[in-house]
């Protein structure tokens, strides 16, 4: 591999010609594809963020609502603070004053409530622990005991997004082995073409007493080269777009949030070493194959 | 060097010869002729191995060429100078480098041997042609060139297509002299020629024998040559 990169006087790279349009679409597609690559890692870093973020959320609080007529109330609110006290999971929990519900509910009613006379249900809020409770069964028991209070998991509605988040991070995996795989076929392709317009230059390699592997070598490093310098192209142009992609801080929404954090801004630069990988491989079996043609 | 033993080859099903012995020893000298289509090419592409056989067997350098590998066959090319009939280099090459390219294939440092190059060019009469492109050249041009390509790395074996058939009297003779003399280094020499006159005048200068393709078989030629 490292032989590829320093020339030698017997370098048998000038051998073939050069090829002018086989070579500017095959730098055109390795940097096609490797703009692409730097997308979907950016989305995979950007889904990972939000999905670790909601987990760490989702397991913290719920908030349960009791709706009894007043003077059962204190009751009623009293059991299902018991009844919290004996679930495995809860790190606190308790009934919220008169002061912050009206001061939950003023940007609605406006701020002279009167609360206190209002059948409006009470709020108690759960802090869970990091095990994080059994919402169903926590739901079922104060059926039974406690028909009037109703959990609220705020998990309910963020598991699906979860799961969306860590669907969109295998896609997203997907897409690089695609890409990936396009650009071996890309380069197979090129190198295929090359090859055969050449067939002339391997017979006469071949017949001055060329070995498989000089054949290849011609062949392989211009390919290996010119993924490279179209990758690296991409890669850069990408990684541009994506440090001036708007990005309004830590908490806003998951399309803002697409972009690389700290470390994660090195391993888009792993993609044109990767891509002159695939470049070399793929030129070698097609060159390969070639030769078996021509003894 | 090289040895025929037994064999036969066809080209599909139309067999074009069989049964053919040939050995061609250390400093030896040999013409191969025969009628156009005999298969005087094929025999030679059967000598540097580019076909195989269909029946027999070839020894090439003590080995036989059934056992070798790719990389071998690489190796036994290199100690094999092949003129081909039709010529072929490689087009966007100057003519220098397409002549230096067994030596560049085989690892050799080719800067050391700009002497060798510029000499043999001027033997065969191409000095000032060392930067044209191959199509750049006349069929005799390109054969001589072919010669020069074919002799560089002083090979063990220098087989031959009809070096000669595209060049004036005059050159041809200055093509046998390079050849007589590498044989008289110990080359082994194997040229496939219609030119009678040229094989009676190598017969002057070496111990040449003349061996005729015809009807399928390979035979000495009688004293009428
Ligand atoms: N690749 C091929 N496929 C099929 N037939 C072939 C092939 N090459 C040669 N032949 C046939 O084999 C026969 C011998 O060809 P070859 O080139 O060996 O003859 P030759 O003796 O060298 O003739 P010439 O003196 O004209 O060069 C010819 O009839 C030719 O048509
Ligand atoms: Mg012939």
């Amino acid at each position: 591999m490292i032989a590829l990169f320093t020339p030698s006087p017997t370098d048998p790279e000038r051998l073939v010609p050069p090829s002018g349009i086989t070579a500017q679409l095959t730098a055109f597609a390795a940097g096609a594809m490797a703009f692409l690559a730097v997308f979907a890692l950016a989305l995979m870093f950007a889904t990972n963020r939000v999905a670790d973020r909601w987990s760490a959320e989702l397991a913290q609080t719920a908030t349960i609502r009791v709706s009894a007529p007043a003077p059962q109330m204190a009751e009623q609110v009293q059991s299902v603070l018991t009844i919290l006290g004996q679930t495995p999971g809860v790190a606190s929990a308790r009934a919220m004053g008169d002061d912050e519900q009206r001061a939950l509910l003023a940007p609605w009613f406006g701020p002279d409530l009167p609360v206190e006379v209002l059948p409006i249900p009470r709020l108690i809020e759960v802090v869970e622990d990091s095990t994080g409770i059994d919402a169903e069964g926590l739901r079922l028991r104060l059926r039974a005991e406690v028909p009037g209070a109703v959990l609220d998991d705020h998990g309910r509605w963020r598991r699906p997004l979860i799961e969306a988040a860590e669907r969109l991070r295998t896609l997203g995996v997907l897409s690089i082995a695609l890409i990936a795989l396009t650009m071996a076929a890309m380069v197979t392709l090129a190198a295929s073409a090359s090859l055969s317009a050449n067939g002339k230059v391997i017979a006469v390699l071949r017949l001055v007493g060329a070995r498989d592997s000089y054949v290849i070598r011609a062949f392989v490093r211009r390919f290996m080269l010119r993924a490279l310098a179209g990758a690296s192209v991409g890669t850069v142009f990408a990684m541009a777009a994506i440090a001036v992609f708007p990005d309004s801080g830590r908490d806003t929404g998951f399309l803002t949030g697409l972009g690389f954090r700290g470390l994660e801004w090195f391993v888009p630069l792993l993609i044109p070493p990767v891509a002159a990988m695939v470049a070399f491989w793929a030129t070698r079996i097609a060159a390969a194959r070639k030769l078996r043609e021509i003894r | 060097m090289i040895e025929l033993s037994g064999v036969g080859y066809s080209y599909g099903d139309s067999r074009l010869f069989g049964d053919i012995t040939l050995s061609l020893a250390p400093g030896a000298f040999h013409f191969l002729t025969g009628p156009s289509g005999a298969g005087k090419t094929t025999l030679l592409k059967l000598c540097y191995l580019e076909l195989a056989p269909d029946e027999g067997q070839i020894d090439i350098f003590g080995k036989d060429a059934a056992a070798l590998n790719r990389d071998d066959i690489a190796k036994a090319r290199q100690r094999i100078g092949v003129v081909h009939q039709d010529c072929q280099f490689i087009d966007h090459m100057p003519l220098a480098e397409n002549i230096m390219l067994p030596l560049r294939v085989a690892g050799r440092d080719h800067a050391a041997e700009q002497n060798n190059l510029r000499d043999l060019m001027a033997w065969v009469g191409l000095g000032d042609k060392a930067d044209a492109l191959p199509p750049e050249l006349s069929g005799g041009e390109r054969q001589r060139a072919a010669l020069a390509r074919a002799v560089i790395m002083s090979p063990d074996v220098i087989l031959a297509d009809e070096p000669t058939g595209n060049v004036d009297w005059d050159m041809s003779l200055r093509l046998l002299t390079l050849l007589v003399e590498l044989n008289r280094m110990g080359k082994s020499v194997l040229l496939a020629t219609h030119d009678l006159a040229l094989i009676r005048q190598a017969k002057a200068q070496v111990p040449a024998r003349v061996l005729r393709l015809r009807d399928r078989v390979l035979q000495q030629a009688g004293s009428d040559l």
